[in-house]
């Protein structure tokens, strides 16, 4: 009895240090940046903004409506987009879905050239020269990527560049399922 | 009398550079300013109490992220429109999540946050009581043990076994 008591008081500390190291140590995999988007599983915020190759043309978020489809929030001025922009062009090769571009912040010159240099993998992009929709929809880290199911609901975000490997394991498994 | 005015006239200077910090107006940036300065300052006061997702440990009223500058213009407009704190709130909450709150609300999966201090100053305070009382227990029946020992008579075999001790020390005693 006496015995037992002694070793629980010594093993009380060690039990809250290995609790506390726990909780510190799966908060090494957590990443502060990635902010879980409030939009899942609710409808795609509206847009109704002018396309950034044809000035004029006006693009509405209602056009998409019966297609699964991606939107991608990029600019020329963002680093990350660089990056992740092979992927898309490879993937809009696949023709899956339609991805649409949101060019966040961006000159329509910039953004342009950006194009014409890298190649475009969107059907059309969206001019949000304010940033407005981009509130809209919570971009506060381009590039990001929302992908959106027929009935216009945003189903999956994606903070940061979209890699090959998130294509194979998420994205797409996921479209195949909206798709059904 | 040159040395003299030289001299007030740093000081003079230290005394105005010492004031800059505690005036908040001037120690701000001249950044985008409204028209109506009463809006502004409930502007400033609310981007006060949310988060830039951008440089994620400065409030909206402190960062010069692009992101801040047009979400102060937004909640400047918001505020302007006659919405008031609570509904701009909601507004940024429903676009960019809790996490632009720095005062987290009381919801199921915050409460270890909001309780979990209390809980554990409770089970300190439940701990010392506990190690306090036994403490005083023990004490008591020391002291109990210690009366009864001063009152009472020894038992036959204590007294067998102190008046042999007693015996041993004097016998060492005589051999020195």
């Amino acid at each position: 009895m006496a015995a037992s008591k002694f070793r629980l008081t010594f093993l009380l500390p060690l039990l809250v240090f290995v609790a506390i190291s726990g909780f510190l140590l799966k908060g090494l995999w957590l990443d502060p940046r990635e902010i879980p988007s409030p939009l899942i599983n609710k409808p795609a915020p509206d847009f109704h903004l002018e396309s950034l190759e044809t000035p004029g043309k006006i693009v509405d978020r209602k056009d998409m409506l019966g297609k699964v489809w991606m939107l991608n929030a990029w600019a020329s001025w963002c680093v990350a987009c660089r990056e992740e922009h092979p992927v898309l062009v490879e993937f809009s090769r696949s023709a899956a879905i339609p991805i649409v571009g949101l060019n966040y912040k961006d000159t329509r010159m910039e953004g342009m050239r950006w194009l014409a240099q890298f190649g475009n993998p969107y059907v059309t992009s969206v001019f949000d020269e304010a940033g407005r929709v981009g509130i809209d929809y919570g971009v506060y880290a381009v590039p990001e990527t929302f992908l959106i199911d027929k009935q216009g609901v945003v189903r999956f975000k994606q903070i940061g560049p979209v890699t090959p490997e998130l294509l194979e394991k998420t994205i797409l498994p996921l479209i195949r399922r909206l798709d059904a | 009398m040159k040395t003299v005015l030289r001299a007030i006239a740093v000081a003079l200077l230290l005394a105005g550079a010492s004031l800059v910090p505690w005036s908040h107006a001037t120690a701000k940036e001249a950044a985008e300013v409204g028209d109506d300065p009463a809006n502004e300052r409930h502007m400033m006061s609310l981007a006060a109490e949310l988060r830039c997702l951008q440089c994620q440990n400065q409030t909206l009223a402190d960062s010069n992220a692009p992101l801040a500058v047009d979400l102060r213009q937004e909640i400047r407009e918001l505020l302007a429109k006659g919405q008031t704190d609570e509904q701009v709130k909601a507004y940024l909450v429903a676009r960019y999540g809790d996490f632009v709150l720095y005062r987290p609300p009381l919801q199921t999966n915050t409460m270890l946050l909001w309780f979990g201090p209390g809980l554990v100053l409770a089970g300190g305070l439940v701990a010392l009581y506990l190690a306090l009382k036994r403490r005083l227990a023990r004490l008591e029946a020391m002291e109990r043990e210690a009366q009864a020992g001063s009152t009472g008579a020894l038992s036959a075999a204590d007294s067998q076994r102190a008046k042999s001790l007693l015996e041993e020390e004097n016998g060492e005693g005589s051999l020195s």
